[in-house]
């Protein structure tokens, strides 16, 4: 049977500051070495400083992801060196004496699949290296310590998942997850990073090393399992070892370092005293934590009868959801899942289109109101939230500039129908005798309206004028 | 003009108008000049100290608040930074190291109008008890220059006690600031741990280490404590003292207080006179109205070995980030593979240095840990329970500071067992979190010899009064240079 485990990378990149000092977590929008102090920069004299929200938030994935929580968590110091790294130590956790990481085990359910935490630790990122030059003689390593110290948690899964296609739904939930704990944006460059092991039956583990977003991942998986399976069939043996994916040419590779023989000297981290999450604190962040993804669904289903389906995809997009619960009331709370569901989405389907759209939770709003009481056809409506999604005009604005409004003026609408009345005379002869066939003549008001006649008044006045 | 006074005199005659802050620290700044060739306390001295004195002056004259310092002249051990000036632990690896911020403690004093004369030698990255490990030369005993002045803060005590400065900053991380005291005949005080901020100060053994200052009188260390200790959010690891006042209730005399005499500090190895030093100390204090026994502390004979197997194990993760990358001396990066260039880059260290990193990278290794590290660890918390279960006895502690007498430069330097066996009296403090000073007591054949005092954690106060009142029996002759 294959098994792979993950050892997944998730950088917390909604908190403002570094993991031991004031500066931002976000340095992606820093001049390469614009974002160090002396502290990340690990110079003589400096010692951490622990930012406390990040051992909140932390504590908030590791409850999320049902994982214990210890009550007192503890850092250590893994000792090894390498460029990135500006004290040639990595402050991290793990559990040697006793358990003092952030997350003890736990686990998700990813379809039908039960997927075991091994645990979750708290750690910072190191900086980050940028090679330059063409052939390796004069290759340069150039490194940018921006990144270093930003605050990482390191979520450990047992080697449960038997093929790529749980691994992505996995990561998939995790990203969901952790965007709607409002911790992170798995969207941003680098902000998911992993290793998995891999090993097919009767084969060895085999470690992937860097592999640089969750997209890759599952290729990656999906292309080590593919190797190991060539060369058991060949009758080569499998060996433990370390490789790295190589994200240009989308292949991994034997990593001829030595990493599993580094003898890391770990211990206690004694610049960070003890910590201790008191049972208050715990209760705190746990009645604090935002609606979990699953609990948003239920909610959606049985509250306001939406379709199983639709308030999947709504619940687990915490942009779309949030959208939702903004412009929602009981009566059009049905309405704007449809909107957001059937038309928004598929309007903003790339993170640049998302970022760029100018839709607010009262444009919905304001759209689903209107859709009720007639002002607008859907099919008009449509043609409203892409104008909107471009420009953020509001809807009365989009509705006139494009003419997008129902035609309701009785007396306009009177002469649309006597005009239609003219031209049908049988049809009009057949509804009169059987009034279901009345539909017809609805359809060609719509068809000369180009769809805007306001549906009930047209009903009603083509009555009044076949009696 | 009379640069041998103490640092609240300096203060009590600067608020007076008898001196003023420009002048006492020219007159220093002279001193220096004219003997430091011959003691090497000083590694640079500030050149702009005259400057800044002339500037505390001004506010003095109108009238505007003053810090407590009122322009005091102070040394600073070379391994806390100063913003914008070099600290290099007597390393070459540090040679060009220009801080580019304030240690926690400079900013408190700087608030406080110190002004800080210049940086005083230690044994390289203050691992040693004589300097004579320091990149750039052994200090000298003020008492007889052929002595060691002992370590690793030599340059702080040899300063102080030299009239140099009125008072010095060191760190102690197994005596360092306390056997330097002891062979200069200084007061020098290790706090408990946590009470002052390691924020800025080099770290060499981070969880065991504390600054500390040396001072002439007890007195002056309660004074220093005041300004430098306390909560600091760089620091994690500080506790909240509230702001406590060392100086206030200082004379309260140790009537009734109960002294354990620790067993294993005053048995074979010690000195003859340091012994008979002690006893005298005891009977002192006895006469005072304290009652001393006789407890022992059985983890104490594995101190030094779970000392330098701890010490070692975080100086060799605490020195890693030495690797010239980002900053030292000069040595370009260029055309090397990494680690062999900082293979070649970390040549710089001294022997010392090497010696303890070497031994860092052994004692906490995979197969290794266990017999080494883990063992350390594992005396450090017995011992811990040891003293605590004393101190439920007893209000003090007392044993010599060091074993032995100060020793001749390049007498034990090639024997570093011998070396490493003379902080047996001073490292439990630093291994039990305790405060702890030594006072100088005696001079015996012209060479100093302190008298330690421990007290439980946070009872730093007590201990204070403890040292002052045994300060109160005893004359001292003056430092013949
Ligand atoms: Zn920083």
């Amino acid at each position: 049977m294959t098994k792979i485990g993950l050892e997944i990378h998730c950088q917390l990149t909604n908190l403002k500051s570094k993991l031991f000092c004031s500066c931002k977590a976000n340095y992606r929008e820093f001049e390469i070495n614009e974002n160090i102090c002396p502290i990340c920069m690990g110079l003589p004299g400096s010692l951490p400083r622990l930012n406390q929200e990040a051992v909140k938030k932390a504590t908030m994935i590791a409850m999320a992801l049902n994982c214990t929580t210890p009550d007192k968590i503890a850092f250590f110091r893994k000792n090894y060196f390498y460029p990135d790294l500006p004290k040639n130590f990595q402050i991290t956790q793990l559990n040697i004496y006793g358990k003092t990481s952030i997350g003890g085990t736990g686990s998700i359910i990813v379809g039908d699949k039960k997927i075991r935490i091994t645990r979750i630790q708290l750690e910072e990122d190191p900086g980050r290296l940028i090679y330059e030059g063409s052939s390796s003689k004069n290759l340069i390593t150039l490194v940018d310590y921006n990144r270093a110290g930003t605050p990482l948690v390191e979520i450990v899964t047992e080697p449960d998942f038997e093929n790529p296609k749980q691994v992505r739904d996995f990561v998939n939930i995790l990203s969901d997850l952790l965007e709607n704990l409002e911790v992170s944006d798995p969207g941003l460059d680098g902000a998911m990073r992993s290793d998995a092991n891999v090993s097919i039956e009767g084969g060895n583990k085999v470690e992937i090393k860097n592999i640089g977003s969750f997209h890759d991942l599952e290729k990656a998986v999906h292309f080590e399992i593919t190797r190991q399976e060539s060369l058991n069939s060949r009758d080569i043996q499998i060996i433990q070892e370390t490789r790295h994916w190589d994200d240009k040419r989308k292949i991994t590779v034997s990593s001829r370092s030595k990493e599993e023989d580094l003898d890391y000297r770990y211990f206690l981290e004694g610049d960070i005293p003890w910590i201790i999450i008191d049972p208050k604190t715990k209760e705190n962040l746990k009645s604090n934590m935002p609606e979990s993804i699953s609990s948003k669904k239920e909610r959606y289903v049985s509250k306001y009868n939406i379709p199983t389906q639709v308030a999947t995809v709504l619940s687990s997009d915490k942009f779309y959801s949030d959208l939702f619960e903004e412009s929602h009331t009981e009566v059009t709370a049905k309405e704007i899942a449809n909107i957001i569901t059937t038309d928004l989405m598929g309007l903003i389907d790339t993170r640049e289109k998302r970022k760029e759209s100018k839709i607010t939770a009262t444009h919905l709003k304001d759209l689903a109101d209107s859709i009720q009481s007639g002002k607008i056809s859907r099919n008009s409506a449509k043609n409203a939230l892409y104008e909107i999604v471009k420009t953020g005009k509001n809807l009365s604005k989009v509705m006139s500039e494009l003419d997008l409004g129902n035609v309701s003026d009785e007396s306009e609408l009177l002469g649309i129908i006597k005009a239609v009345i003219f031209e049908e005379l049988k049809a009009v002869e057949e509804a009169k005798s059987n009034p279901q066939t009345i539909n017809y003549l609805v359809g060609k008001v719509m068809q000369k309206t180009k769809g805007k006649a306001d549906p009930k008044l047209t009903l009603d006045l083509l009555k009044k004028q076949l009696k | 003009m009379n640069l041998k006074i103490s640092a609240l005199e300096f203060v009590q005659q600067v608020q007076n108008g008898n001196i003023s802050a420009e002048d006492f620290v020219a007159k220093t700044l002279e001193r220096i000049q004219s003997i430091d060739d011959k003691l090497h306390a000083f590694l640079f001295v500030n050149e702009k100290a005259i400057d800044q004195a002339r500037d505390i002056d001004k506010k003095i004259k109108s009238g505007s608040k003053v810090g407590a310092c009122f322009g005091m002249p102070i040394s600073i051990k070379d391994n806390m930074c100063i913003k914008d000036s070099k600290t290099t632990c007597a390393s070459k690896m540090l040679e060009n190291f220009v801080a580019p911020y304030d240690a926690t403690v400079i900013t408190k004093l700087k608030e406080q109008d110190a002004v800080f004369v210049g940086k005083v030698n230690l044994d390289e990255f203050a691992m040693g008890l004589t300097t004579e490990f320091s990149a750039f030369g052994s200090s000298k005993n003020p008492w007889n220059t052929e002595y060691v002045p002992g370590g690793s803060s030599g340059g702080s005590a040899v300063s102080v006690s030299a009239f140099e400065c009125v008072a010095s900053l060191g760190s102690d991380t197994g005596g360092s600031v306390r056997n330097p005291a002891s062979f200069c005949s200084v007061v020098g005080y290790k706090p408990t741990y946590g009470l002052i901020s390691r924020y800025g100060l080099i770290s060499y053994s981070n969880s065991i280490e504390q600054i500390g200052p040396l001072t002439r009188t007890v007195k002056d260390t309660a004074f220093m404590l005041n300004i430098i200790s306390g909560l600091d959010p760089n620091d994690n690891t500080t506790i909240d003292n509230k702001n406590e006042d060392y100086l206030s209730g200082i004379d309260s005399g140790i009537e009734g207080k109960k002294i354990g005499i620790i067993q294993e500090m005053v048995g074979e190895g010690t000195d003859p006179t340091v012994l008979s030093a002690t006893k005298d100390a005891i009977s002192k204090l006895e006469n005072l109205g304290a009652t001393c026994e006789d407890v022992s502390l059985d983890m104490v004979k594995y101190s030094v070995a779970a000392y330098y197997t701890i010490a070692a194990t975080e100086a060799g993760s605490n020195l890693a980030r030495y690797d010239n990358l980002r900053y030292g001396y000069d040595f370009s990066v260029e055309g090397y593979e990494f680690n062999s260039y900082i293979a070649k880059a970390r040549r710089n260290f001294g022997p010392e240095v090497k010696r303890r990193m070497i031994i860092g990278g052994f004692v906490p290794s995979a197969g290794h840990a266990g017999k080494y590290f883990l063992k350390a660890i594992k005396v450090k918390s017995k011992l811990t329970r040891e003293i605590n279960e004393a101190f439920k006895k007893f209000d003090l502690l007392i044993a010599p500071t060091v074993p032995i007498l100060p020793f001749k430069i390049g007498e034990k330097i090639n024997d570093p067992v011998s070396l490493f066996l003379i902080d047996i009296n001073t490292v439990t403090a630093n291994l039990t979190g305790k405060p702890s000073i030594s006072v100088p007591f005696t001079i015996s054949n012209g060479l100093p010899i302190g008298i330690q005092l421990l007290a439980d954690s946070m009872n730093d106060k007590l201990l204070l009064q403890a040292a002052y009142a045994l300060e109160q029996t005893i004359t001292l002759q003056e430092v013949p240079i």
